[in-house]
């Protein structure tokens, strides 16, 4: 490792490009997911930069807070953001070895998003409305059982890689891992996860305001002005997150390994991504949403798929 | 003489009782417990840094001719270490609690004994001195739960307490009867030596999980462990939960891996499903819980749990010679246990101060507290972050380690362990991400939305030598969560003493990295990520600056145009639970949920009934407690007799046992 300092700012500057790469690309791709879902239902799309034209708008708008907020109301936003925005930012995306990969392997991100979640779920609680504890304990709900899935998820990748490093089951992927049943069983457990965590049909719908059916929006209901822009700014990323994982970990094709160059990582990503986000804009779209006690049998196949393929990763 | 001189401390400790019953006296009492603890804190952390060669002593006290032998190991060390941290912190906090105490003299006389009597158990060299710092350890803490005796409750709780603590002690002389049998003397450095058949090694073990689970609270001795803990006051409810379950794990692991070498791989299978099974059930009722004190006590179940999945890993491991594997599973178990008296003593104590300023635990008159209380609430705050296994606090490295350790479960040889450990790691991660919904709905109910209660409403705080412990214990859990590596050192001279491996094999390249080398190239970095995300928060910050109006107005409450001014229309601590009460606890407790709701166009109230139980206790307790109370009843007639009867019952007992003597050689 050579440690001079024209490397280390050449690596930082990798990485805050990364961050900031992941930043400006996030909305386009929830932008690209209504587009396209758009498309399906033979409706005129918005612009791909609508996401972006919106954030802009919240920003610009003056911020409601109610008179029964906290404080931790006020910081959840940003909290929320950051905490996703880092996580955002530590997933490969052109490349396989990201300067800052070995602060964090798949389960710290895993936790990063946990932390996320955490404040994301208390200021549900915070105002004291009805609505807000109702999205706040569905999601709590939900996270339980969409995250021991994941962790299994994970445990089977890194039983066959020897390693929850983020690189490590990439290059393993990429090179000798290929086509396992396990792996089959593991990603579609972790793409049922993904929906849930994202708050997409058919767990939950990212566009309703109809009381029986929120979990995501009741929580940030009483969120105006540049806090929901912060929180649809972090819900953008989270969908980034995932399907760059998605990507990452099983479909790591294409990205530059060490030593490789990367403009070539970078049409295997952007694709990886448009791909991603028409396959989730088809399942909404043919999907409806479940009610939110069909939720656990949703979440239980997929803890049952990931436990399938942690027995035949080799445990 | 380091020894001699801690033991003296202790000594003094478990002695300055007296000083309580003169009044004058009595404010004596925290500050002297407070210097002792921060006395053998420090004196620890120096012995094990030095890595210092074990000690041994013996006194001709107790049984003639055998003495009491004390020592002090790494093992030793680092348990008294814990147990130092929380003693001081706590008595920080006891100095502005126990004067507002309606009778301190219920409680001053045993607050330092109970100190005192934890720490002589792992000092303890023989099975004499051991069962006796025991058994003055359950006894003292049986009182001080007593303390407040007159509320609802209490009695029964000391009443369970006492008889599971009997039950465990009971366990215990078991284990160390088999043990002195085969080897012939009471000292531990007998035992070592003794040539054990499977059969009577096992049953050691077992009794020893049973005598020592007991106190930890493994599931199902863990009955006792939700009524006392949150019955006794805040400041001992901490030591409680946040210690003495430690001591009992010190118990288990002195007598497990010091005594038996944990040289069978069965019993570490044993320990890992009891300690999956304790966690899972332990989170879930932490989950249903509406009383504070009781949510942080299963909680307390949960974390032993997750500890006993870690030593029963590290004991698989061992017996099958993966010492770098073992020396890790035990490392988590050992940072967990240490992470768990911070947090969990930290959580206690923010209890308390929420008990001391509305009245109550009931989380349903709770809430808002935030306002009033903004101190208690932001450590409470750090407190649940760290138990929820959040980034960048001390609860996720001891996950993430024991997460790692489990991942090198695949190179086991045996086939019970291929089925065992997914379903271990399914129980850990299940356990994790239901502590996380658990803290939330602790959190929330009680500090955030509004308050539920006039109390609640009224409640206010200051700043006092409370707040103070607080501060402390928070700031050590962010502290050992970015920079664990240096309790990790501290944990190493523990955890050579019983997997023989050194620091080299699993330890921590630099100040900057946690890397366990057993568990190949991974990596994690919690003071990177924690200036990652103060980086990443100042960015966020400059950029609202320059593109954000930064307007912002007070307004009423939106709620969807419907907004309903009445605070019992939010959510509660039931109503918060309720899909996880439906979702996944349904067929554990037998929940059953009745709606009563009258017909279309009649105006009558609805009724909702919840119908919910405890089954362990229903199917297991309940059936034998008759039993156990007519044996007391009859047994009771054996007393009150006249002197000659008591000599004939001892001379018939003498009997008894000579020719069972006889007959035995």
């Amino acid at each position: 490792m050579e440690i001079s300092i024209l490397s280390i700012t050449l690596k930082t500057l990798l990485q805050v490009l990364q961050a900031f790469l992941v930043l400006a690309v996030a909305p386009l791709l929830t932008g690209w997911v209504r587009m396209v879902k758009a498309r399906m239902l033979g409706r005129t799309a918005p612009s791909l930069f609508q996401p972006w034209r919106d954030i802009f708008r919240l920003l610009r708008k003056e911020t409601i807070v109610a008179p029964s907020a906290s404080r931790l109301f006020t910081m959840a936003p940003t909290i929320i953001f950051v905490t996703t925005w880092i996580a955002a930012s530590l997933v490969p995306t052109v490349m396989v070895k990201l300067p800052l990969a070995p602060v964090a392997d798949i389960i710290a991100l895993i936790g990063l998003l946990g932390l996320s979640r955490f404040f994301l779920v208390l200021a549900g609680l915070d105002i004291g409305t009805s609505f807000g504890g109702l999205g706040a304990s569905r999601e709590a709900f939900i996270s339980s059982l969409a995250e021991p899935a994941m962790m299994l998820v994970i445990f089977a990748l890194a039983t066959l890689a020897g390693s929850t490093d983020l690189p490590t089951i990439a290059t393993y992927m990429a090179g000798s891992g290929g086509m396992r049943l396990s792996l089959l069983f593991a990603f579609i457990a972790f793409l049922m996860v993904a929906v849930a965590e994202n708050a997409r049909i058919p767990v939950d719908n990212p566009t309703t305001h109809l009381e029986l059916t929120m979990v995501h929006e009741a929580m940030i209901l009483e969120y105006s002005g540049h806090h929901l822009a912060l929180i649809e700014l972090a819900a953008a990323l989270k969908l980034l997150l995932y399907i760059g994982l998605a990507a990452c970990l099983f479909l790591p094709w294409g990205m530059a390994l060490p030593g490789q160059a990367f403009p070539y990582g970078f049409a295997a990503w952007g694709a990886k991504l448009l791909l991603g986000g028409a396959a989730l804009a088809a399942l909404e779209t043919g999907r409806a949403k479940m009610r939110v006690f069909r939720v656990p049998e949703f979440l239980g196949g997929a803890l049952l798929l990931a436990f399938i393929g942690l027995l035949l990763a080799g445990v | 003489m380091h020894l001699f001189a801690i033991l003296f401390l202790v000594f003094l400790l478990a002695t300055i009782s007296v000083a309580a019953l003169v009044p004058k006296w009595q404010r004596a009492i925290a500050p002297f417990s407070l210097a002792t603890s921060a006395t053998v804190f420090f004196w620890m952390i120096a012995f094990l840094i030095k890595d210092a060669a074990p000690q041994e002593i013996s006194f001709p006290l107790g049984i003639p001719s055998i003495g009491m032998h004390f020592g002090l190991d790494g093992l030793s060390a680092f348990f008294l270490m814990i147990l130092g941290l929380s003693g001081t912190v706590v008595s920080i906090y006891a100095l502005s609690y126990f004067p507002h105490e309606k009778e301190p003299g219920r409680i001053l006389p045993f607050f330092p004994a109970f100190i005192g009597a934890m720490m002589l158990v792992p000092l303890a060299r023989d099975a004499f001195t051991f069962l006796l710092a025991w058994e003055a350890m359950s006894i003292l803490s049986w009182a001080l739960v007593m303390a407040h005796h007159k509320e609802h409750g209490t009695q029964h709780a000391g009443y369970v307490y006492l008889l599971m603590a009997s039950f465990g002690t009971f366990c215990l002389i078991g284990a160390f009867a088999l043990l002195t049998a085969a080897s012939g003397g009471l000292s531990f450095s007998a035992m070592q030596g003794a040539k054990l058949s499977f059969g009577t090694a096992s049953a050691v073990l077992v009794l020893a999980l049973a005598g020592a689970g007991s106190k930890a609270g493994i599931v199902p001795l863990h009955v006792w462990l939700p009524l006392a803990h949150p019955a006794a006051p805040s400041p001992v409810s901490a030591l409680m939960s946040g210690v003495m379950t430690k001591v009992a794990i010190y118990g288990f692991l002195r007598i497990a891996f010091g005594l038996l070498g944990a040289s069978i791989w069965q019993w570490g299978a044993l320990v890992l499903v009891i300690g999956a099974i304790t966690a899972v059930l332990g989170v879930l009722q932490a989950m249903l819980q509406n009383d504070l004190k009781k949510l942080l006590a299963y909680s307390t179940v949960e974390n032993v749990g997750l500890i006993f999945v870690g030593i029963g890993l590290s004991m698989t491991f061992h017996a099958s010679g993966m010492e770098m594997a073992a020396t890790l599973a035990m490392t988590a178990a050992l940072l967990h246990a240490f992470n768990h008296s911070l947090f969990k003593s930290l959580l206690f104590l923010g209890a308390g101060r929420v008990l001391a300023a509305t009245g109550t635990r009931d989380l349903d008159k709770l809430g808002g507290l935030m306002r009033g209380m903004p101190l208690t609430a932001w450590t409470f705050l750090i407190g649940a972050m760290a138990i929820s296994a959040l980034p960048p606090l001390n609860g996720f490295v001891s996950e993430w380690l024991l997460l790692q350790s489990l991942l090198m479960g695949p190179a086991l040889p045996q086939a019970l362990m291929k089925i065992l450990l997914p379903i271990t790691i399914v129980s850990v991660a299940l356990a994790a991400a239901l502590a996380a919904a658990t803290f939330i709905k602790a959190f929330g109910i009680t500090f955030l939305g509004r308050a539920r209660s006039p109390e609640a409403a009224a409640a206010k705080e200051f700043k006092s030598p409370e707040t103070t412990a607080m501060f402390l214990l928070a700031g050590l859990c962010i502290l050992i969560g970015i920079i664990p590596q240096a309790v990790l050192s501290l944990i190493s001279p523990a955890v050579s003493h019983m997997t023989g491996a050194t620091i080299q094999h699993f330890a921590v390249s630099n100040l900057l990295f946690l890397v366990p080398k057993a568990a190949g190239s991974v990596s994690y970095s919690g003071i990177i990520l924690l200036l990652l995300l103060g980086l990443g928060g100042v960015a966020a910050f400059a950029l609202l600056r320059i593109l954000a109006s930064n307007k912002t107005r007070i307004s009423p409450i939106w709620d969807c145009g419907t907004p309903d001014n009445d605070t019992l229309a939010q959510y509660t601590a039931g109503s918060f639970a309720q899909p996880i009460r439906r979702g996944i606890a349904a067929p554990l407790f037998d929940v059953r949920e009745m709606v009563d709701m009258p017909p279309p166009s009649d105006m009558g109230t609805a009724h909702f009934h919840l119908h919910m139980q405890d089954l362990i206790w229903n199917r297991m307790y309940a059936p034998i407690s008759p039993f156990i109370l007519g044996l007391a009843d009859r047994l009771n007639k054996m007393q009150h007799r006249p002197t000659r009867h008591y000599l004939m019952f001892m001379f018939t007992t003498l009997i008894i046992l000579l020719a069972g003597i006889v007959l035995w050689k």
